[in-house]
């Protein structure tokens, strides 16, 4: 083994950029997925914005046809894939040893090559602009508008092959976590003591293993179409539309868990650490999260209540759709449950988790009319479905993870956020957000599709979208707000304790930021809640550190193999050689990594 | 259970007034928007629209007591709980078998009885039953990029963007799409159904009232989705039949000049409109791409609904079509509009506008 070529030593303690591109420390991957993912997250903002632009009245002529359409078409795909999801995925990979008493994930390089496939998955997508236009028939990319006879640019195929690598990120993710969350937990830290918020990383995990290999078939299947001249949705040569549907939405649907299941638990962190309670009803609230994520798997057709499946479909898909409605239900009540009788200290945190509570039941409302296949033939692709996304998307996930930050950046960072502009900017971003999405529930009603560019003045939409514009002004506005307190107090907020919130999860047992190996000494778990409950039996010790923890060290290979990925990308759409060349990276980017040697603990 | 629902229902329909007065008052007057709107789904004027409506205000009731039950107890309580310097810590409570039993069982009871209606509604919706006057008048609609075309089966008849029915009667639509995903969609007289390529569909509905209903195509479908429009002209059965008898007949008779130049033209080879268009009774004009103009000039708007047929309109859109519809084929595929051919002189255009707008 000892003549394998590549068989060069890792890197030790790296520095500058180099400590970055080779870490393997979740906790730094962790906050590469999250900046990352904000910067994105920006991104689509912005596209966002440029829409709203376009729409503040009737016949403007800011934005023409083909860029709005590219614009709508990023914005869903970048706030999907590239922000909401890689933000979950930074909280799993920051939290998840931490809550479950570990020093890392089960695989700490696959772990960076999750990441790294992730970025390079996010500017193959974003590179489109540059090279011949973005992807322009929608995130749902329905066939046949994605076929060569109706689309002959680039864009779709960049689409494509960027969510391939995503998918490959997400799937090795995925894995990670589950083998992490069954494996790594600290002695004692059975089942029914986990985190709410592990638990429902767990459940997302197992969600996105299993639906995203569903997309990466239709994915290929259009792939080939577009490449290989195969027929699976070409229409002209008796090629079926319906199957992408059926396709996407069986991934869709769950997709919308994998969502705001991360969400749901990042609020049933926030609401006891500040009531001062335990979870309400803590197995029932995990269960009906089980719930919902098997219960997701039955309800993909509610999005296609006008294909024309017929009365009895659409009956089932309705009832089942209703269903669903009741664990996410029972989550809220037993939110309040543990609101009930606490002893409320309403900061920053605590107030995106109460907003999140009251959006979400809006978003869930409306969700529960779209489930009136006849009824929603009237909401169906208006902007009464635009409303509806957003409070969930935007009023649900995103809430919940700007909370979420709040939450733990003292133990992010070290430091304290300020709380007056943290107050400042969340009020500023909730009512910013209703003036912004409430009155597309009246435009929508009022007969407005979507993805249109342009309408006449003669319809009565005017007035309700140049609201809704203003309102993206605002918010804009709060998340300048949201994005100077988190920048400044980074660098030079007060010093955080390691448990500044009297919490109850061991993350909080130790300091903040947690030393590389996070626990010096491997927790033995009693309870659940451990932390709080030993705090309150005076049981908790002294934190002790360490020097000779042995940790996994840095390496260059995951970082190689996802830039062969990246590079194989651009080739599958451009140049073969260039793909093969690629491909040829991260072969040996991957085999180098599997032949690493350790470095001898110093 | 069922006479229970069919109970409440009775009850809320002689309530009606009330009922719906009042989300009206608080959706309508509150947001400034007009019932009257032209895609309005509150001005419902046809049994399926209402139908769905009348779903849409059972859900918004319960929607909105839930909201309300939930928006109250999270403000009750944060005013109530919020902690005070004094506090000590809250008793640790891990929740209530009974509370858990009670919130999930009476969502239960919920979704059983708003599913009763929900599925009654999807199946009423799906076909008219016997109680509508039905002469079984059936048309295609076809959907392409960016227009719809319509044919009367039983009449031979084809015609484009404007579809004319009979008022009161249930008339069933076949839906077909050319080439990508379309949706039709009248929101006055019925929700949408999707127009999907080698997967035919169907819809029925049924105008109470005669009037021009604005139809939108609702699925996204490439560049030109947002002007693909359409009108539904409802009228009594004679004018209906009047309108089906003259739209049999050949249409081009005038003897003025200038409309006889513009006839030649649009036969020629150079300016080429006859390869795409089909105009009744000449021999040339047989194409298919564009939309059916034999009576064109007897339709209110063209272009998709999106022009009003005037002399002016007409003129703008044979000028430059890219300008007034970006994106749309006949400005891509037709030699004199995108340069492989001389363009029309103005001339030529006030000839071939003389032309069409004889086409009564
Ligand atoms: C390459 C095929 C093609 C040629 C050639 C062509 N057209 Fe068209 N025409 C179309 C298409 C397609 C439309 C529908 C455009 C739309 O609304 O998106 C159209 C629409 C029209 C309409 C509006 C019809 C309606 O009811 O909406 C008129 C009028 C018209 N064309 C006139 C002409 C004239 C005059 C010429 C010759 C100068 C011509 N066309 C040449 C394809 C063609
Ligand atoms: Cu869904
Ligand atoms: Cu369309």
């Amino acid at each position: 083994m000892t003549s394998f070529p590549l068989q060069i030593s890792r890197p030790i303690h790296p520095t500058g950029i180099w400590n970055w591109i080779t870490t393997i420390d979740h906790k730094k991957i962790g906050i590469l997925y999250g900046v990352s993912a904000f910067i994105l997250f920006i991104i689509g903002g912005i596209e966002a914005m440029l829409m709203r632009a376009q729409l503040a009245s009737s016949n403007l002529k800011i934005i023409d046809p083909e860029l709005y359409n590219q614009l709508f078409t990023m914005h869903g795909t970048t706030m999907i894939f590239l922000a909401i999801m890689p933000m979950g995925a930074a909280f799993f990979n920051y939290l998840i040893p931490l809550q479950i008493g570990a020093r890392d994930v089960a695989f700490p390089r696959l772990n960076a090559f999750s990441y790294w496939t992730f970025l390079a998955g996010a500017i193959i997508l974003n590179a489109s602009w540059f090279l011949g236009g973005a992807p322009n028939a929608g995130w749902f990319g329905y066939a046949p508008i994605t076929g060569k006879a109706y689309n002959v640019g680039h864009g779709i195929d960049f689409w494509i092959i960027s969510l391939q690598v995503l998918g490959i990120a997400s799937l090795a993710a995925a894995f990670n976590f589950i083998v992490t969350i069954i494996n790594m937990r600290a002695p004692g830290m059975t089942f029914s003591r986990l985190p709410v918020f592990t638990w429902m990383s767990f459940i997302t995990a197992i969600l996105l293993v299993l639906a995203f290999p569903v997309i990466t078939v239709a994915l290929i299947e259009l792939q080939f179409d577009r490449f290989y001249g195969t027929n699976f949705f070409i229409t002209s040569a008796g090629g079926n539309p319906i199957l992408w549907q059926h396709l996407f939405w069986v991934f869709g649907h769950p997709e919308v868990y994998i969502l705001i299941l991360p969400a749901m638990g990042i609020v049933s962190e926030i609401l006891p650490t500040f009531s001062k309670k335990p979870l309400f009803g803590y197995p029932v609230v995990i269960l009906s999260g089980i719930i919902i994520g098997f219960m997701g798997w039955m309800v993909w057709s509610h999005h296609m209540f006008t294909v024309g499946l017929g009365p009895v479909a659409n009956s089932v898909f309705a009832l089942t759709t209703m269903a669903i409605a009741i664990p996410t239900g029972v989550k809220i009540f037993n939110w309040l449950g543990t609101l009930w009788k606490g002893s409320l200290t309403l900061n920053t945190p605590m107030l995106y988790a109460i907003g999140f509570i009251l959006t979400f039941t809006i978003g869930g409302i409306s969700g529960v009319m779209h489930s009136q296949a006849a009824s929603d033939a009237q909401q169906q692709d208006t902007y009464f479905i635009v409303a509806h996304i957003h409070y969930v998307l935007f009023g649900g996930s995103l809430i919940a993870i700007l909370g979420g930050i709040y939450y733990w950046f003292p133990k992010f960072t070290g430091r304290m956020y300020d709380e007056k502009m943290g107050k400042l900017g969340f009020y500023a971003f909730f009512i910013a957000m209703q003036i912004t999405f409430f009155p597309m529930h009246f435009t929508g009603l009022n007969g407005m599709p979507r993805r249109i560019y342009t309408y006449g003045s003669e319809y009565g939409w005017d007035f309700w979208n140049l609201i809704s514009t203003i309102g993206v002004l605002l918010l804009a506005i709060s998340m300048v707000i949201f994005i100077y307190n988190i920048v400044s107090s980074w660098i030079g907020g007060e010093k955080a304790s390691g448990d500044p919130w009297d919490a109850r999860t061991l993350e909080w047992s130790i300091s903040s930021p947690p030393p590389e190996y996070n626990f010096a000494v491997i927790p033995t778990i009693e309870y659940r809640d451990d932390w709080w409950e030993k705090k309150m039996l005076g049981k908790t010790s002294e934190e002790i550190t360490s020097d000779d923890v042995h940790l996994p060290q840095p390496s260059y290979w995951p970082f190689i193999a996802s830039l062969g990925l990246l590079i194989a990308g651009f080739g599958i759409i451009l140049s073969i050689p260039v793909a093969i060349l690629g491909a040829s990276i991260t072969m040996i980017g991957v085999y180098a990594w599997s032949f690493e040697p350790v470095n001898d603990p110093h | 259970m069922f006479s229970l629902y069919k109970k409440i229902l009775f009850i809320t329909k002689s309530a009606k007034n009330i009922f719906l007065a009042l989300p009206l008052l608080l959706l309508l007057l509150t947001l400034g928007c007009s019932s009257k709107d032209p895609q309005s789904t509150f001005d419902t004027l046809g049994p399926v629209s209402e139908l769905q409506l009348e779903l849409f205000y059972i859900l918004f009731w319960v929607g909105l007591v839930v909201f309300i039950l939930v928006a109250v107890a999270v403000f009750y309580i944060i005013l109530k709980y919020r902690a005070k310097p004094d506090d000590s810590i809250p008793e640790q409570i891990h929740g209530n078998t009974k509370l858990e039993i009670i919130w999930t069982v009476i969502p239960i009871l919920l979704i059983i009885g708003i599913a009763i209606p929900s599925v009654q509604a999807i199946f009423a919706s799906s076909k008219p039953d016997s109680k509508y006057t039905n002469n079984n008048l059936t048309i295609d609609a076809v959907g392409k990029q960016w227009w719809f075309e319509f044919e009367y089966p039983e009449y031979g008849l084809i015609t484009a963007n404007e579809v004319h029915i009979p008022v009161g009667e249930a008339v069933t639509i076949k839906l077909h799409s050319q080439d990508v995903l379309h949706s039709f969609w009248v929101p006055k007289l019925a929700g949408k159904v999707d127009m999907v390529p080698n997967n035919d569909n169907h819809l029925w509905l049924q105008a109470d009232e005669p009037g021009i209903y604005y139809g939108h195509c609702a699925e996204f479908c490439g560049q030109a989705h947002a002007l693909m429009r359409f009108k539904l002209i409802a009228e009594t059965r004679e004018e209906f039949e009047a309108w089906i008898s003259h739209q049999k007949t050949n249409a081009w008779t005038s003897s003025d000049p200038l409309a006889q130049e513009g006839m030649e033209i649009f036969m020629s080879r150079d300016a080429g409109c006859y390869a795409c268009h089909t105009i009744q009774g000449t021999d040339k004009a047989k194409g298919n791409q564009g939309p059916n103009l034999t009576h064109f000039a007897s339709r209110t708007h063209f272009a998709a609904g999106i022009l009003e047929n005037n002399q002016e309109n007409l003129r703008k859109w044979l000028k430059e079509p890219d300008k007034v519809k970006p994106g749309n084929l006949m400005a891509k595929n037709a030699a004199v509009y995108n340069g492989t051919s001389d363009s029309l002189t103005e001339q030529e255009i006030s000839a071939l506008v003389a032309f069409l707008r004889s086409l009564q």
